[in-house]
């Protein structure tokens, strides 16, 4: 068992009472699988997400239950001592990839900023590794692209250089937090391929968060739907898909824009 | 790049001749007569008439313009009525003392403002934040000729570390020039710092608060590290814009502090000038303030463009 | 949220005591300011006289008093100008745009890059010293400033549907102007006020402590710690009143305009 997630609460103190993001959710993620979360905004996927990497901010936010990678609690550790796990073992790219680059820094320095962090490479070693993993997340002429800033980029090409800079040190899992929602359909279908390929190729196991079953069909193997914060449904993806269990499961695939209406009007989306 | 550059640079030459034409139209519509200061009530009419053939102000305003423009480019910047002297001699001692004054102020408002700005928004909501926050506002309330007489007075006349009024050269030596011109910078620093540090810290505070810090803490930074690798270079662009425009407010607040603490600068010359209405003197450091002023937005603005990839290349 | 608000309030209170210290000058000082009282030259404070007195025995107090009223007058009178011709330039630019509207705010913007001080020196330099004058300089150099805000404001609210149908219905421009959109642009312009009165208030001071603002008889604040200057070794305490009501009315009012500006965030 790599991941494994129990009885995860996550709460806002608030002056009028908690409010609870999520409720009880429980989840296992074993070595290379791909597993979906699926439910509409709000329902705690990302959430989930965040709690998973050691991005929330404790001051903030109540944590309990249990977050356990590879027989270590996650939620004991000290914040220096999940930086350890940030990165290395555990990466996330994100919904927007048109603000999550840091707009002064080359593409080169973030795609390679994790080895800097959690490695004794040498620059030139650095580079080497860099290049390699923006090869694999589909970045063409990379040497080219490693000396350009963000803004000369295109969306698409953004998130792959997210998906490089956390693919840069192999990391276990990878999480995709809606990482094509902000994306054009046709560059959606191939950053899917790309992690598809992602996890044939190098066994790194994805927990893909959409919004969209039809895009968690693509790739999972299982899923599971959120609903205020809560799980409602969880299973084989075609299972799912096929034969929903929950009216919120069958508004969730109802609500899928058609393949022709994406085609008709879909394309700048 | 280039031609942006070119633009700018076309631009900004054509501002400074704008300059020229005012500073000298302003001082020339003035009524009265320069010659009845310089000669006095008691001059006879061919005294006068002589003198105005020599000053040259028998010829029509554009002529005068003309000469007065073509002097100032051949290094002829005229004569003072008052001293009787050229007035690029007569600035010569001053510049010295006004630029030592305006760097040095510079100079204390990075030094001070920088770390302060930091430290405040590292610590966001913490002690030193706070008491940092409430000394600003102060700070910033203070005018600068208010800040120079309370530093007169405290290390002046109570603490006794300088002699107000007394006047230190260059040629005392660097170390002691130094020291004399320290108290007056800070009295020229001290607001803006206080400006700066208040910018820099909502800087810093809203780049924090951007995606790509999530992205930087998701690699494992810290939260020290991702200030140093990720923000301060972000957060700096509209500081380092901010502190480029400093330096227009730094010549009006050393004109003002000259006076406070008695120093033989630019500033002091100035406000004497206009006091003996010695026009042509005013009329060189009027110009050589707005150039000062002009440059250095000029200077802001390719600084921004350095800064800011986004920005370069258009 | 909640420190912000006790900011504006802090802000206000000061600004209303500050005001008030001002006011209360134009009716009533403890003495006569210009009295001369041999008895009590280089008097240092005391219960009599507050502040001190100076070197012909006048009361600091009543002097300070006579002066920040007299500060307040001039910097509300730059305000007047400043904005009444600011809003008018801004108004027109903002509403009608054009090449007319480019090339003003090509002045403003140069004129906008220069300390205020700094050219209201100049303009003093030509036209001379004196009360007038100072208010007269201040408040056309206030112009620009004030021309920008408003027509970036006037701009915001010009493709607005409330001033669409206003068009459409036929209502004067005069009035869409001035009763239909100026209403809306007060928050922000009223927190530009508040940065102008207190560059006015330091742009006076600064200038009269030059000598090259307000000139004897007038007072001001800016002159009376020129005056001290001149007695700082033997009655320091002089500066001590005008100084105070200086910062302490631009400190005033900068925590209400800082308050104003958070309260629109909110």
């Amino acid at each position: 068992m790599m991941l494994e997630i129990n009885h995860l609460n996550i709460a806002f103190p608030h002056a009028q009472g908690h409010f609870e993001a999520v409720k009880d959710f429980s989840l296992t993620v074993e070595e290379g699988q791909v597993i979906g979360i699926v439910g509409e905004s709000g329902s705690g996927k990302s959430m989930t997400a965040h709690a998973i990497m050691g991005l929330l901010d404790r001051k903030q936010v109540q944590v309990s239950g249990s977050i356990c990678f590879d027989g270590v609690e996650l939620l004991d550790l000290s914040r220096s001592q999940m930086r350890a796990y940030q990165g290395k073992e555990l990466s996330i790219i994100f919904q927007e990839p048109m603000t999550s680059l840091n707009p002064t820094m080359k593409i080169g320095p973030q795609v390679e900023e994790a080895l800097r962090i959690h490695t004794k490479m040498s620059p030139k070693e650095r580079k080497a590794r860099a290049l390699e993993a923006m090869a694999l997340a589909g970045l063409p002429q990379a040497e080219a692209l490693y000396h350009q800033y963000p803004h000369q980029l295109s969306g698409g090409m953004r998130q792959r250089v997210m998906i490089a800079a956390a693919l840069v040190l192999r990391p276990r899992l990878l999480i995709a937090d809606e990482p094509t929602t902000a994306l054009d359909v046709t560059i959606q279908a191939q950053i899917l391929d790309t992690l598809k390929e992602i996890n044939r190729k190098e066994g790194i196991a994805i927990l893909f968060i959409s919004h969209d079953l039809g895009v968690i069909r693509a790739l999972c193997h299982h899923v599971v739907v959120m609903q205020q914060g809560k799980i409602v449904e969880a299973g084989d993806v075609e299972q799912v898909f096929y034969h929903p269990q929950q009216s919120y499961t069958r508004r969730l695939i109802a609500s899928r824009p058609t393949r022709t209406k994406l085609k008709a009007g879909g394309s700048h989306g | 790049m280039m031609k942006t550059l070119a633009k700018r640079l076309l631009l900004l030459v054509g501002t400074l001749l704008l300059v020229t034409i005012l500073a000298f139209v302003a001082f020339s519509i003035i009524p009265g007569d320069p010659t009845s200061s310089i000669l006095g009530v008691e001059a006879t009419a061919d005294q006068v008439a002589a003198l105005r053939e020599k000053l040259g102000l028998d010829l029509p305003i554009w002529q005068r313009y003309l000469h007065w423009l073509g002097g100032l480019l051949t290094g002829n910047l005229g004569e003072s009525y008052n001293y009787a002297m050229p007035v690029g001699q007569l600035l010569s001692t001053c510049i010295s003392y006004t630029a030592t004054l305006a760097v040095m102020s510079f100079v204390l408002i990075v030094v001070i403002s920088l770390p302060l700005g930091i430290l405040a928004a590292r610590y966001e909501g913490g002690v030193v934040d706070r008491v940092l926050t409430v000394l600003n506002q102060i700070t910033m309330s203070v005018p600068n000729f208010v800040a120079g007489l309370l530093l007169v007075y405290v290390f002046g006349l109570v603490l006794r570390l300088f002699q107000p009024g007394a006047i230190v050269t260059p040629a005392m030596g660097w170390g002691s020039f130094l020291g004399y011109m320290f108290f007056p910078a800070l009295a020229v620093a001290l607001p803006r710092s206080a400006m700066t540090v208040k910018l820099l810290r909502g800087s810093i505070l809203s780049e924090l608060g951007q995606d790509y810090i999530r992205t930087a803490y998701s690699k494992g930074n810290s939260k020290t590290s991702a200030l140093w690798r990720h923000v301060l270079r972000n957060a700096m662009i509209p500081v380092v814009t901010f502190l480029a425009m400093t330096v227009a407010d730094i010549m009006a607040g050393s004109i003002v502090v000259e006076q406070v603490f008695g120093i033989p600068g630019l500033g002091k010359m100035l406000v004497t000038s206009i006091g003996n209405r010695d026009y042509p003197v005013v009329q060189v450091i009027v110009l050589l303030i707005a150039t000062i002023v002009v440059v250095s937005n000029f200077a802001a603005d390719l600084l921004y463009r350095v800064m800011d990839p986004r920005l370069r290349g258009r | 949220m909640r420190r912000k608000n006790w900011y504006a309030r802090l802000g206000g209170v000061l600004t209303v005591a500050m005001l008030a210290f001002a006011v209360t000058g134009f009716f009533w000082t403890p003495y006569e300011p210009t009295a001369f009282d041999a008895t009590s030259k280089y008097a240092p404070p005391s219960l009599a006289h507050p502040f001190g007195c100076d070197q012909m025995g006048r009361d600091i107090l009543s002097r300070t008093l006579e002066g920040a009223g007299s500060t307040l007058v001039i910097a509300l009178a730059v305000l007047v100008i400043g904005f009444g011709l600011g809003l008018l330039i801004g108004s027109l630019c903002g509403y009608f745009g054009g090449a007319l509207d480019a090339l003003v705010m090509r002045v403003c913007d140069a004129l906008a890059a220069f300390p205020s001080v700094l050219l209201a020196l100049v303009v003093l330099a030509v036209i001379g010293p004196g009360k007038y004058n100072v208010i007269g300089a201040l408040g056309v150099l206030f112009v620009p400033s004030y021309a920008r805000q408003v027509r970036g404001e006037f701009l915001k609210f010009r493709d607005r549907d409330f001033v669409r149908s206003a068009q459409l219905m036929g209502v004067p421009k005069w009035r869409i102007l001035y009763v239909h959109i100026l209403p809306n642009t007060w928050p922000v312009l009223l927190s530009g006020l508040t940065i102008g009165f207190n560059n006015a208030v330091l742009a006076e001071a600064s200038m009269s402590y030059l000598s090259i603002g307000v000139t004897a008889p007038d007072v001001s604040l800016g002159r009376m710690l020129n005056e001290a200057q001149s007695v700082w070794f033997t009655a320091p305490w002089c500066m001590l009143g005008p100084a105070l009501v200086v910062v302490l009315t631009i400190l005033g009012v900068s925590m209400l305009g800082e308050g104003l500006r958070e309260r629109m965030r909110a």
